[in-house]
């Protein structure tokens, strides 16, 4: 699926994960906007509107990522958001969107592990980015 | 005042409304329990309406005759032991031979009181129980507290650990598949922030090494005359070479005896911690002021910085593990987010206590007590 000038926000606050992810999302094809905290992130948001969001979970605060998806699915209820984590396999919480409760308050599309293979990404972000072809 | 459910199983009525008499207001109160316990008493004249009392009452302590009209009193005590129930169980019973103990206990009776006894004989064995039982919910309470934080401390640090490792590993595989070209030059930035990760994991790892020291509290603590003085000249002299780095003038300020009892080694890692700070959040061609004085018990110590400074709600968080304050200004400040974590750890050891007081933009300055022998005031 051609990336055709679909713009990736992503938002870590660890400079290197940052480089490396944004090197493979251009690789992709993508076009990319990056901010190292929350605060950043929400006030580049204030003026452009990305085509999808692949956020850190623990930046600033400790649930930061989640804070973002929600200003996020606010104002813009069509952007698909992945939210990385990695912590998920140390706390063994197991955030499963696909269960109805949670479902309701996390509102991220997708909760990737942050080791997840670059075929694997490519293939979520282009489903993401199908299911939402305006 | 917290009431502990006591339930007598005894097919004798005399007993039964003896001890329902002796307890009925017989309170428990320990000096170091905030609590006292109080009991109510309930009854049963067999082992099968025990079980039955068992089942609905849930009580906390179980005494348990052993000769009875149905099932014996070792057979109640297998049906506790079978379903799990948490109660604690005292063996009141004339017959009590070696064998009879051997099994009891071996099935978890917890204390034994052979007939007849005196009132005080059973207060005595109850009040014992008590203090079991306080201690017990206590613990699991703590243990509870204490998984969560332990819980939330391994959740960051595995998180602050391999964090760096993803990233040299995603550098090195940019490295390997030359994704910037074929000459070595052109990866001169990735070595060097792999390097730099490396260096942070490093900084990690010894003050996880300091942090566990100090949580294990008895570690071997040298406690001897130290002179803070000479502790101090030689942190400063330790982060010198960093000091002229940033073009940061470092002082020390004494007054009078500075000498106190305490383990050097501890003290000289509060001293680095602090001095380090101080020069790390400073401005270029800034300085940083050490004072010592003595003020009654206590000696004083201050460490004033010219330095980038921190507002209210950075300066509530700094004590806290893993906290580094992340902001514009710091963004080329590197650390564990330890250090001051267990600055205050070590301190607090001590009896003493640690206080900031911060100007954005202007600087810090950090105040600790240290107690010259006991405790401070």
């Amino acid at each position: 699926m051609k990336p055709e000038n679909r713009t990736i926000l992503i938002v870590d606050d660890d400079q290197d994960y940052l480089f490396q992810l944004e090197t493979k999302v251009k690789q992709f094809g993508f076009k990319t906007i990056t901010a190292e905290s929350q605060q950043e992130a929400e006030k580049l948001l204030e003026k452009i509107k990305p085509d999808l969001a692949i956020l850190d979970l623990m930046m600033e605060n400790e649930d930061s990522g989640f804070i973002l998806c929600y200003k996020m699915k606010k104002k813009y209820p069509d952007v698909p958001i992945i939210i990385a984590t990695g912590v998920a396999a140390e706390t063994g919480i197991n955030f499963d969107i696909h269960d109805e409760n949670n479902r309701k308050w996390i509102k991220a599309d997708r909760f990737l592990d942050k080791g997840i293979r670059t075929e694997r990404l490519r293939e979520e972000i282009d489903t993401l980015l199908l299911n939402n072809n305006k | 005042m917290s009431t502990l459910k006591i339930l007598v199983v005894d097919d004798e009525p005399g007993i039964r409304s003896g001890i329902t008499r002796i307890l009925r207001n017989f309170k428990v109160d320990y000096p170091f329990m905030d609590e006292a316990f109080e009991f109510e008493v309930t009854e049963a004249s067999s082992g099968e309406a025990g079980i039955e009392l068992i089942e609905s009452n849930q009580p906390d302590i179980l005494l348990l005759d052993n000769k009875l009209p149905g099932i014996q009193g070792v057979e109640v005590l297998e049906y506790i032991k079978k379903k799990q129930k948490s109660i604690i169980v005292v063996m009141i019973t004339s017959y009590a031979s070696l064998e009879l103990a051997v099994k009891a206990t071996s099935d978890g009776a917890y204390d034994f009181i052979p007939k007849p006894f005196t009132p005080q004989e059973l207060k005595s064995s109850i009040e014992n129980i008590t203090k079991r039982v306080f201690l017990k919910k206590m613990t699991n309470k703590l243990q509870d507290t204490g998984k969560q934080i332990r819980f939330t401390f391994l959740s960051v640090l595995s998180h602050e650990l391999k964090a760096p490792l993803n990233s040299i590993e995603g550098y090195l595989k940019m490295i390997r598949e030359r994704q910037n070209g074929p000459k070595l030059d052109d990866y001169d930035v990735m070595i060097d922030r792999s390097l730099e990760r490396i260096k942070g994991m490093r900084h990690l790892i010894l003050d996880l090494l300091d942090l566990t020291r100090v949580e294990s509290g008895k570690a071997k603590r040298n406690i001897t005359e130290v002179d803070l003085v000479s502790v101090a000249r030689t942190a400063m002299d330790t982060m010198r070479p960093y000091a002229i780095q940033r073009d940061v003038k470092l002082s020390l300020h004494h007054q009078g005896s500075t000498v106190i009892q305490g383990d050097a080694e501890e003290i000289e890692i509060i001293f680095n911690n602090l001095i380090s700070n101080a020069i790390k959040y400073n401005r270029d061609g800034g300085s940083v002021d050490f004072t010592l004085e003595t003020q009654e018990d206590c000696m004083q110590i201050r460490v004033v910085d010219t330095g980038i400074g921190m507002n209210n709600d950075e300066l509530g968080k700094i004590f806290d593990d893993f906290v580094r304050i992340k902001n514009d200004k710091t963004k080329n400040i590197s650390g564990s987010g330890l250090g001051l974590s267990i600055v205050k750890k070590l301190i607090e050891n001590y009896g003493g206590k640690i206080e900031v007081t911060s100007i954005p933009d202007q600087g810090s300055t950090f105040n600790v007590r240290l107690p010259i022998e006991k405790p401070c005031s």
